[in-house]
């Protein structure tokens, strides 16, 4: 391999991983819900999609500067999820895994439905105060756009990480997910913890929706694909593991760029499916994940 | 202080409780005894408000508590150590000590309180930063009924506490409950190891199929004919 190859290569990996963060927002968030949950969140895609268009109103219909429209769209965010969770998803909490799918799955296409008609199907460009421009880094040429991503992506992770390890609040939801009823008992509310969950889970798939918009543009169905490799990370990375769903987004990044470079564009649309059935038939607890126990 | 008027309660179509009535007075260790599936678990939960009773009523310091959710009644000052301990294996020790206090309002106070449980657990400092899914069953039952102090509880229930654990470990756990109750905490203690109960109790509740079969002072048990046949084997 020549050093032209192997930089060639190199590039790959840095665009990859650009993208691998913001697979790994959503699936993160992903992670969030199902492990206080045990819901598999399939419209996570979607109110990501719903919450970035509601900062491009914010953006260019008012004109609100970037930084307060990027605020209120995060609280948005967080009270999409929350409500959600309350009005939606808590009264199928008893009910079998289908119906709950199928609730999730109703989610999906009622934001994406919503979104069209509001917005439109016509793809709009998203400002970022990032835009063009490369930097050289070791002989590499690194989109500024990339970096600007990653970036943010990692420390919206170094945050989340903090907040759950460090704050009792974030102790707390850590202790619903692991053990509901010893929650109870020690006097946590379960329920209002389960809402926050949703909440947070919410900010971060705006989080990543507005980071993605600027490089592959804002329309309804913007979400789908990436959804589908969020999917990929988390269970790649282990449903129960926030660090392996991050792990996981990133792999499943840096592997999509290189199978499209390497070998053939065309196959990176099956490589997410691949990549869930090869997990789930070798190891279903993922790479860093543990086996699943069934709360009761 | 704490008072079951008629209480009947279960899960679903099966009632397991059936016209409950007891009562713990302040200041008192009071053991609950029964064989496995006689509703011993199903009080506690019941009191702790984790199930809801279907008819009868439960008092606290003469207020109703059964209709309130759990967190209102660990406020209240009723801590509930489950059977089977339930820690928070992937937490650490200090974390599940900490949210023992998550319902506290004086935050000030805490520091003290983790203090006073290390003091009667000294091996929950050394292991403070340990997961608690790593300590043996006796310290995961220690760090059970800390958690529980962690909520400066007036009363405090235990769910068999001996389950599972060597003899030596029961015995130096059921000091521990004689001296958290010397300091001011009532008991209402689930076991199903009579003898051991008797011991520490102050007074006992039969419980047999669901109902209150037999209530009195615990030395008055101890003689009893009946309770020595089937519960204390000599």
């Amino acid at each position: 391999m020549t050093e032209g190859q192997l930089l060639s290569l190199a590039q790959q990996v840095v665009s990859g991983l650009s993208a691998g963060s913001i697979y790994a927002l959503l699936a993160l968030a992903l992670v969030l819900i199902y492990q206080s949950t045990d819901v598999v969140n399939f419209a996570q895609g979607e109110m990501a999609m719903f919450t970035t268009f509601i900062a491009y109103t914010l953006l260019t219909w008012y004109g609100v500067p970037f930084l307060p429209a990027v605020a209120l769209t995060l609280v948005f965010a967080f009270l999409l999820g929350y409500l959600v969770e309350r009005v939606v998803v808590r009264p199928v909490e008893e009910a079998p895994v289908l119906s709950v799918v199928i609730v999730t799955l109703g989610l999906y296409s009622i934001f994406n439905s919503v979104a069209g008609w509001v917005w439109g199907y016509v793809p709009k460009g998203f400002p970022s105060p990032i835009s063009g421009g490369t930097v050289w880094f070791l002989g590499l040429t690194v989109g500024l756009l990339d970096l600007w991503i990653l970036g943010c992506g990692l420390v919206i992770m170094v945050l989340l990480h903090l907040f759950l390890r460090r704050t009792t609040l974030g102790t707390a939801m850590r202790a619903v997910a692991h053990n509901r009823t010893a929650a109870r008992l020690v006097g946590i509310p379960v329920g209002r913890m389960l809402s926050l969950g949703w909440g947070f889970s919410a900010m971060l798939g705006a989080i990543a929706g507005m980071l993605a918009a600027p490089k592959i543009f804002l329309e309804p169905n913007m979400m789908a694909g990436v959804l589908l490799y969020a999917f990929a990370g988390a269970v790649l990375g282990g449903l129960s593991s926030p660090f392996g769903a991050i792990a996981g987004g990133l792999l499943v990044g840096v592997i999509e760029n290189l199978l499209g470079a390497l070998v053939a564009t065309e196959l990176k649309s099956g490589l997410a499916f691949f990549m869930i059935l090869a997990m789930l038939v070798v190891r279903p607890q993922g790479l860093f994940g543990t086996v699943h126990r069934r709360k009761v | 202080m704490l008072r079951l008027e008629g209480v009947s309660a279960g899960y679903g179509r099966i009632q397991v409780l059936r016209d409950v009535s007891l009562e713990v007075s302040a200041g008192s260790i009071v053991a609950l005894l029964g064989a496995n599936g006689a509703g011993k678990t199903t009080t506690l939960r019941v009191i702790s408000g984790l199930i809801r009773p279907l008819s009868g009523a439960v008092y606290f310091d003469d207020r109703r508590i059964d209709r309130l959710p759990p967190e209102a009644i660990v406020r209240l000052g009723v801590a509930h150590v489950p059977e089977g301990r339930q820690v928070f294996a992937e937490l650490t020790v200090g974390e599940n000590l900490i949210l023992g206090a998550y319902c506290r309002r004086d935050r000030r106070r805490i520091p003290a309180d983790l203090e006073r449980v290390f003091e009667l657990f000294p091996v929950l400092r050394e292991r403070r930063k340990q997961l608690a899914g790593t300590l043996s069953g006796g310290e995961q039952q220690m760090l059970a009924i800390g958690r529980a102090l962690m909520a400066r509880p007036r009363l405090l229930l235990l769910d068999e506490p001996s389950l599972g654990l060597a003899p030596m470990v029961v015995r130096e756990i059921f000091r521990t409950i004689r001296q958290i109750n010397a300091d001011g905490t009532t008991v209402l203690l689930v076991e199903q190891d009579a003898n051991l109960a008797l011991q520490v109790a102050h007074a006992a509740y039969v419980l047999q199929t669901g109902q209150v079969v037999l209530a009195g002072p615990a030395a008055e048990l101890r003689r009893n004919e009946a309770i020595r046949k089937s519960y204390l084997g000599y």
